[in-house]
């Protein structure tokens, strides 16, 4: 009798944390409520599963459980189990239903899916680049073209491995240490890009994330729809400072997010200063983390300082890893 | 055909295979170390993967009070953190699970249950143990090198698991990888083994459709093993030479910390396709013999057929298939191809349907049953629970756009310990308390059996069940620490802390239930033969434990199916499957068939 009153109360206690939970999906901040209703979908569906099956379950152990005593079977009670090894009918509308079920869940996240796959033409690009364990950005600049890269070029006086002689590049704004802004209501299309290991940009708010894949270009798409400063997580294991590989992202009516992207740096302009740069930086304390090790001695990138001394939290030294 | 309507004399045909030699043991050491008989090598490696299981659920402890309790204990640093999950994770899916299911009761049940007198390659078979015992020592000397064991995460994903970003990227990587070598070199001569021995030394009468549900599963179960560990194998080969040799199969030009390495071409997305191409049957050879197990469990303890056996074998022979075509449901953000998404996003519902209905036809064999509520049943139950809540989870990752906010976070780790960690250790759990009469010739304590059953079932469920809702605020997986955010505005601190409070006391009831153990194989009650009236050949063995060839002189001859429970007509609620027909006691006044 209790054993089917617990099994009752695990059903029950589930729905009542559903409804009642705190902890819930954070306010969204991007196009993709679609997400959302897909989760919403998919709870209408499965919840009532989950109830009615623990429910009988309750149900069987009430109405079926053995008269006589819990350890020995019972021969010759008159509470025989009744037989009827199978029941074609059953079975299959069973299937029937089930299969509906899960149609039902199926259809509208291929729509969503595709939605999520098929990138807007009005979409800007802009790069995200992960490297243990930190963030950098790269605004495509006046042309609206981001310059191509290759890993192989990345040095200290080249943070993104950017081809010097692609012209769609020099105009390329770069950002590291600082936060990424994005436009609100413009859809963006969000190269992803890593130096070394898997990382993963996900914005809760935003629902999306993607993996960087060193060797890759992946991507997603989104529209901000609110303001606001959103912590940027890595959702992809990368190393003993995962944890503490965050960013923040800052969603901007246009004219401040204008007035901030006018402020920034091109490629440009950053190896211009570099070279002005050059020959005092050398007494500026590095840890081996970020050191240029391509020409010993050689500048060290203001960007690079810049971000080591962004980054958050307590991370962990290059040389504290391996050990 | 099964034998759904029965008790004709069913025509047996001649034996077909001579009866196999046995050999036999003529010291102690081959007696009980180096001992060809599987119930012997089913012990073994049910004892070596429970004390490793140990270790997993020791990290699992610490890794909870490092999230319970952040920065309360100073020796667990964010190295150490990803080292226990990594430990924790392939010891649970690997070297627990699978050893336990297959090597521990694959070899235990497989002979009895077909009636045949040992597995067919008692030599290999033997050696399959040894070889698991060295994967187990390599993986655990790991913990004392340099540098310590790998935490790249059990999926062990490249660049990052050879680079020196993370813990154990030297000696603890390399060491993981050569022990799952050996673990696959030895699973696959057991697997081998009780595929072979299903197929051809099956005694007489026990056509496949009347083999019960439990053999059905372990034999799927090991066929997937059989195709799916070989490409764990040939990457783990591959990430050796990467690492050792400097070769580049996964690994692309990378920069790492501002410094080019030699590396240049491979793909780290080719090293996922080749893990979930292995990793997500692997969680079908966990689940399958689980499914298997339970239904019996759930007949015998209910006294009733397993409802809709022939759609029981289909659902698991087409789950086992359909595994192999849903893999990259792990890797709907890795950066593949987006399109795949339609394909396995497809693939992964259509699987739904088939375990659906597995659930409904265990649900339906409760109904109408005749139910004991023993400890076995208990776990049944409980494990159609946690099973019913893990699947259903798994419908939202499994339908790719879901999954987009969802993976990689708590929601993930809620899922799968549901789905393959709770629910197939409940059945564990069943089967241990089900067949130790069996094994060992005495009962488990029932007191401490009900205080186990009780804290594990309730407990797991509090630990996992609040989780998925982490999960939906976003917190991520394998974080040390998820520190000050802006996107947690209702804490969660208390929230952490009690799931680690509640996954200690499930812990706790562990060490009962292996106390319990212990001091009933010594001291337990002794137990009748079949204690429980099961009608499968294990039970019907001349001595309790079964001794060396299993069977008496004569090997059993079975008429029907294992689930003739409470048969109109029959006197007693159980036919044993080798009751010759015309020795079943009939009532009198009953339609006389
Ligand atoms: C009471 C028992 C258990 C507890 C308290 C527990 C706890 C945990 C915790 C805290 C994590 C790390 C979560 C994170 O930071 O991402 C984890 C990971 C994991 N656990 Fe368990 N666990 C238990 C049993 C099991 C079992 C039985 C399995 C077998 C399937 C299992 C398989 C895994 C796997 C595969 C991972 C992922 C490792 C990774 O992320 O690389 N666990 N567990
Ligand atoms: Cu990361
Ligand atoms: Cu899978």
């Amino acid at each position: 009798m209790w054993v089917a009153i617990i099994v009752v109360l695990v059903a029950l206690g589930s729905l009542v944390f559903h409804l009642m939970t705190p902890w819930w999906s954070t306010e969204i901040a991007s196009n993709w409520g679609s997400m959302d209703l897909t989760i919403d979908i998919t709870f209408w569906v499965t919840g009532p599963a989950f109830i009615i099956i623990v429910l009988f379950v309750a149900y069987c152990i009430y109405k079926f459980r053995a008269q006589s005593g819990a350890a020995e079977a019972a021969p010759n009670s008159n509470h025989k189990a009744s037989y009827e090894p199978e029941n074609k009918k059953l079975e299959v509308w069973l299937t029937v239903g089930t299969a509906i079920g899960v149609a039902i869940l199926l259809a509208p996240g291929l729509v969503v899916w595709n939605n999520y796959v098929t990138v807007p033409d009005d979409a800007v690009e802009i790069e995200v680049m992960g490297q243990q364990w930190q963030w950098g950005y790269r605004y495509p600049g006046a042309d609206g073209k981001l310059g191509t890269t290759d890993a192989r070029l990345v040095s200290g006086d080249n943070p993104f491995g950017l081809h010097l002689d692609d012209p769609n590049g020099q105009d390329d704004i770069l950002v590291e240490g600082d936060d990424l802004h994005l436009q609100l209501g413009q859809p963006v299309n969000v190269l992803l890009r890593s130096l070394d290991v898997l990382h993963d940009f996900y914005v809760p708010e935003f629902r999306a994330k993607m993996d960087m894949v060193p060797g890759l270009v992946t991507f997603f798409w989104m529209t901000p729809i609110r303001t606001g400063r959103f912590d940027i997580l890595c959702a992809e294991l990368c190393g003993t400072g995962h944890y503490a590989m965050r960013g923040n992202v800052v969603v901007d009516e246009k004219a401040d997010y204008d007035a901030w992207l006018a402020e920034q740096q091109t490629f440009a302009q950053f190896r211009a200063s570099l070279q002005d740069k050059s020959k005092n930086v050398k007494s500026v304390a590095m840890n081996d983390v970020i050191e240029d090790k391509t020409d010993g001695g050689s500048p060290v990138s203001p960007v690079a300082m810049n971000a080591a001394m962004n980054t958050v939290g307590p991370m962990p030294a290059h040389g504290a890893a391996t050990r | 055909m099964v034998d759904i309507t029965q008790e004709k004399v069913e025509n047996v045909g001649p034996a077909e295979v001579p009866e196999m030699e046995l050999y036999h043991a003529h010291s102690w050491w081959t007696k009980y170390v180096f001992c060809q008989d599987a119930k012997v090598i089913a012990i073994q490696y049910g004892g070596t993967a429970v004390a490793i299981g140990m270790v997993g659920l020791i990290l699992s402890w610490v890794m909870r009070l490092q999230l319970g309790f952040p920065e309360t204990f100073s020796f667990i640093s964010p190295e150490a953190y990803l080292q226990f999950v990594t430990m924790h994770g392939m010891i649970m899916v690997i070297y627990l699970l699978t050893a336990l299911f297959l090597g521990g009761f694959g070899n235990y049940l497989i002979p009895l249950m077909v009636g045949a007198r040992d597995m067919v390659f008692p030599y290999v078979n033997m050696l399959s143990y040894w070889i698991y015992l060295l994967a187990v020592l390599i993986l655990v000397a790991s913990f004392f090198v340099p540098g310590g064991p790998s935490g790249a995460g059990w999926t062990l994903y490249p660049p990052q698991a050879i680079l020196s970003g993370t813990p154990g990227s030297g000696a603890g990587i390399v060491l993981m990888l050569i022990s799952l070598a050996f673990f696959i070199v030895g699973f696959t001569m057991g697997g081998l083994n009780y595929v072979v021995t299903i197929l051809q030394a099956r005694t007489r009468g026990m056509t496949l459709m009347r083999m019960p549900l439990t053999i059905w599963g372990i034999f799927t179960a090991t066929v997937l093993a059989l195709l799916a560990f070989p490409a764990l194998f040939v990457s783990a080969i591959m990430m050796t030479l990467d690492s050792v040799l400097g070769t580049s199969f996964f690994m692309p030009a990378i920069v790492e910390f501002g410094e080019q390495l030699a590396y240049g071409g491979g793909s780290p997305v080719l090293f996922q396709h080749l893990f979930w191409f292995f990793g997500h049957p692997e969680v079908y050879i966990v689940a399958l013999p689980a499914f298997g197990v339970v239904s019996d469990l759930l007949s015998v303890h209910a006294r009733r057929h397993i409802f809709g056996y022939r759609m029981m074998v289909w659902a698991i022979v087409g789950i086992g298939a359909l595994s192999f075509v849903v893999w990259a449901h792990h890797m709907y953000v890795s950066g593949m191809n987006p399109y795949f998404g339609f394909f396995f996003a497809t693939t992964t519902l259509i699987i739904a349907v088939p375990t659906a209905l597995k659930v409904y036809n265990w649900t339906l064999t409760l109904w109408r049953g005749d139910i004991h509520l023993t400890l076995p049943m208990l776990f049944s139950i409980a494990f159609i629970i946690t099973f019913v809540n893990g699947g259903i989870t798994g419908l939202f990752l499994g339908n790719v756009v879901v999954d987009v906010p969802l993976s990689d976070t708590m929601f993930v780790v809620a899922h799968f310990h549901m789905v393959m960690g709770v629910a197939p250790i409940l059945v564990v759990f069943g089967a241990i308390y089900h067949w130790f009469p069996l094994m060992s010739g005495r009962m488990l304590n029932n007191a401490m059996g009900q205080f186990h059953f009780w804290v594990t079932f309730l407990g797991a469920y509090l630990i996992y069940f609040p989780m998925h809702y982490l999960g939906f605020v976003g917190v991520p997986r394998r974080y040390w620490e998820i520190g000050e955010t802006s996107f947690i505005t209702t804490p969660i601190e208390s929230l952490n802390a009690f799931i680690t409070v509640a996954a200690l006391i499930v812990g706790f009831a562990q060490l009962v239930f292996i106390y319990n153990i212990i001091v009933s194989v010594f001291k337990g009650e002794p137990a009748e033969r079949n204690p429980w009236k099961a009608t499968s050949l294990e039970w019907q063995t001349e001595t309790v434990p079964p001794g060396h060839g299993n069977f008496g002189e004569e090997a059993p001859v079975v008429y029907r199916w294992a689930y003739s429970f409470s048969v109109p007509g029959a006197v007693d609620d159980y036919i044993p499957q080798n009751v010759h027909p015309d020795d079943v006691k009939k009532i009198a006044a009953a339609e006389g068939d």
